[in-house]
């Protein structure tokens, strides 16, 4: 078959809502780009372990201190799903951790922001997982079946994180003076690098949209920022604090929240490596996995001794 | 077939922003574990399903393994793993000449077949 | 006033929950994404088995006692866990041994705590008891792994037999309110004898002959990596006397 009547086809599933599985043809671009997607949001899942994982030890509760581990360990077990599902697209998890730690793949830039209290927590439950999910749900129905299931299984196990983080705050705003400083200042740092996850602003695209033309992606970036603002801002008034942001105001006309502009210089440099933790993230899970080298060497090592073993025992 | 993608997505950062140089090298892996297919029976009466895929070194890691990271939440009462290279797939090429023929068996369903209302329930 | 069985449920607590503490640090850096899940498992289970430990403990110690004040307001001189349980995670051979060789103990510990007289410290040990039996299944494995893998792996086990042996003897040397609680510990001794015997032989790991043993955990004497551990932990709990969270 031709290679344009082959993507007459596929084009065709995709239109038709089929999903597209491992082993059908497909574009070399939709399997890269799937590919690049996929490993970027397996690597922020487990870049995303460093932030919060350093607050573990911390936890101010045996109840907390729980939860916390729990929600850590999903994230590790999520990035699991999606490394396993980029797998299906034909390149090893070990080559695409390899990209991860020269510093060639990306991840979501918000981890790169340093956690500095314990209302951190509860801020990066709230609103940065609370950006990750409107993301995700979307992502629920990707065209890729394999990323689609993945999702599927995340978000259905997601849905705490959210919730634990909004709790986490309310108690904090709901505590002593200090408490309350400490929960408007996380939200204060974690406001606008939480509107930075959805990327830049539509206007700024130029070309067709080709993720949405595959239904890798079904929503803009501007639509999700604007649904996760018009959220936020609701659920803020429970708390009793505020959004570091004057221009947040209710406009009757469009339905929905007006915004400040994002610094997007900052947003860049971010990507670039500029920020604030960009290097202690990537230091910290390289040394992990080098220092795990010996381990997993010894691991397959044994793992061979034993088969041999049972061979020799069954000859 | 050619085109270039230039709008940044959540956890889709294109290429040309990353600040660094993407000169692809080869990559050799060292020391990973094969990889798994891993199926979960929910509860009793029901099948094993296939949830997904991890790395192990061996068949008991490989059940472990499963139990930590499929099963968190109660979500099994039995494990079935096997090293993926032994699975078989059939290929999607094949797909006419293996699923369209039962495509035109209708006789093979109930409601090919009509009877009295008295004994409809059959 | 702290009976003995107060004392006993405080020095299970403290030990789990130190070990727990010390498990979790390797949450997002583990060897490979499917262990860190493993540890970080195994390290949900003794927070939850501490947990329980302390909740019956607070009962005994008095109304206004809670699991939190037990866990965050008492110092390292208070504390009654095992000095294994604080010792570093080291590497991943050192943490591994460290697990079998609690895993062994406790797996035995409640097995017998779960038809002792106490109904609520049976019922705690019989829940714990399930989880420990996979930790000791989890930790033997890679014991006998690392053991019999590579030359490279084999020396760090012997390393990590050399640093923590010493604090094995801990285990069945009885403090007073074990003895109040009538532990068997000679019967404890040879079972967990037993099972290292055969786990260390099939990992081709020499039985250690050294029998000097350090001990003081049980009785609020510890290394100095305790009170580190503590400051750490503690500190939130510390700086904002009467705080919720």
């Amino acid at each position: 078959m031709l290679e344009q009547d082959l993507e007459k086809i596929f084009q065709n599933k995709i239109d038709n809502e089929i999903k597209i599985e491992p082993k059908d043809w497909m574009p070399d671009a939709y399997r890269k780009t799937n590919i690049r997607q996929i490993s970027q949001h397996a690597h922020s899942e487990v870049v995303g372990m460093l932030p919060e994982g350093n607050w573990i030890s911390r936890a101010p509760s045996l109840k907390r201190k729980a939860i916390l581990i729990a929600k850590v360990q999903d994230e590790g077990g999520h990035g699991l799903y999606l490394y396993s599902s980029a797998e299906t697209l034909g390149i090893g998890r070990d080559e695409m951790i390899n990209d991860l730690h020269i510093g060639k793949a990306k991840y979501s830039s918000i981890f790169n922001y340093p956690s500095l209290s314990w209302a951190d927590m509860g801020a990066i439950g709230w609103l940065v997982d609370g950006a990750a999910i409107l993301n995700q749900v979307m992502l629920c129905r990707t065209s890729y079946g394999p990323y689609a299931r993945a999702m599927v299984r995340i978000c259905k196990e997601e849905s705490f994180h959210q919730r634990q983080g909004f709790e986490s705050l309310l108690v904090l705003s709901r505590g002593t003076d200090e408490q309350k400083a400490m929960c408007q200042d996380a939200i204060n740092r974690w406001w606008w690098p939480s509107l930075m996850m959805f990327g830049p602003k539509d206007s700024e695209s130029t070309n067709s949209d080709q993720s949405m033309k595959w239904k890798i992606k079904r929503k803009t970036n501007d639509e999700l920022r604007q649904q996760f603002i018009d959220m936020i801002a609701e659920q803020i008034k429970v708390l009793g604090m505020t959004l570091p942001d004057d221009k947040l105001k209710w406009n009757e006309k469009t339905n929905h929240y007006d915004f400040g502009e994002i610094n997007w210089d900052e947003f860049w440099n971010v990507v670039k490596g500029n920020g604030p933790c960009n290097k202690q993230r990537l230091v910290a899970k390289n040394k992990a996995h080098d220092e795990g080298e010996w381990v997993r060497a010894a691991a397959k090592v044994y793992a061979a001794k034993k088969l041999n073993r049972q061979k020799e025992k069954a000859a | 077939m050619s085109f270039t993608q230039q709008k940044y997505f959540y956890g889709d950062i294109p290429e040309d922003h990353t600040g660094k140089d993407n000169t692809s090298t080869t990559f050799e892996t060292k020391n990973e574990w094969p990889l798994w297919e891993v199926f979960v029976r929910s509860k009793q009466g029901l099948d094993h399903k296939h949830v997904g895929s991890l790395h192990a070194a061996d068949a008991a890691m490989a059940m472990e393994n499963a139990r930590d990271v499929y099963t968190r939440r109660q979500e099994g009462v039995s494990l079935w793993v096997v090293e993926s290279k032994y699975i078989h797939a059939s290929s999607p090429d094949d797909a006419d000449s293996f699923y369209e023929p039962a495509n035109d068996k209708i006789y093979r369903y109930p409601v090919f077949y009509q009877l009295p209302d008295e004994v409809n329930h059959m | 006033m702290h009976t003995y069985l107060t004392n006993y449920l405080l020095h299970l607590a403290d030990t789990a929950l130190i070990l727990s503490q010390r498990n979790s640090e390797w949450c997002g850096h583990g060897p490979i994404l499917e262990q860190d899940i493993a540890i970080t498992n195994i390290s949900l289970d003794l927070l939850g088995q501490s947990r329980n430990f302390y909740q019956y403990a607070a009962t005994l110690v008095g109304p206004d006692t809670t699991e939190d004040a037990l866990a965050y307001l008492r110092t390292e001189r208070e504390y009654k866990n095992h000095l294994l349980a604080e010792q570093p995670n080291g590497d991943w051979a050192q943490t591994v041994l460290r697990q079998f060789f609690f895993s062994a103990y406790q797996y035995l510990l409640y097995e017998k705590l779960q038809s002792g007289p106490d109904e609520q410290l049976a019922a705690i040990a019989a829940k714990a008891l399930k989880e420990v039996t996979y930790h000791l299944r989890w930790s033997s494995e890679w014991v006998i792994r690392l053991g019999d893998g590579t030359e490279e792996s084999h020396q760090r086990m012997l390393k990590a037999i050399d640093e923590l042996w010493r604090y094995t003897g801990e285990f069945f040397m009885a403090a007073d309110y074990e003895k109040e609680m009538a532990v068997d510990m000679a019967s404890l001794k040879a079972a967990w004898m037993k099972k290292l015997i055969a786990v260390f032989e099939e990992a081709t790991l020499p039985i250690p002959e050294n029998t000097f043993m350090q001990t003081g955990g049980k009785t609020g004497i510890h290394t100095e990596y305790l009170g580190f551990i503590l400051a750490e932990m503690q500190y939130l709990q510390r700086t904002y006397p009467g705080a919720a969270w």
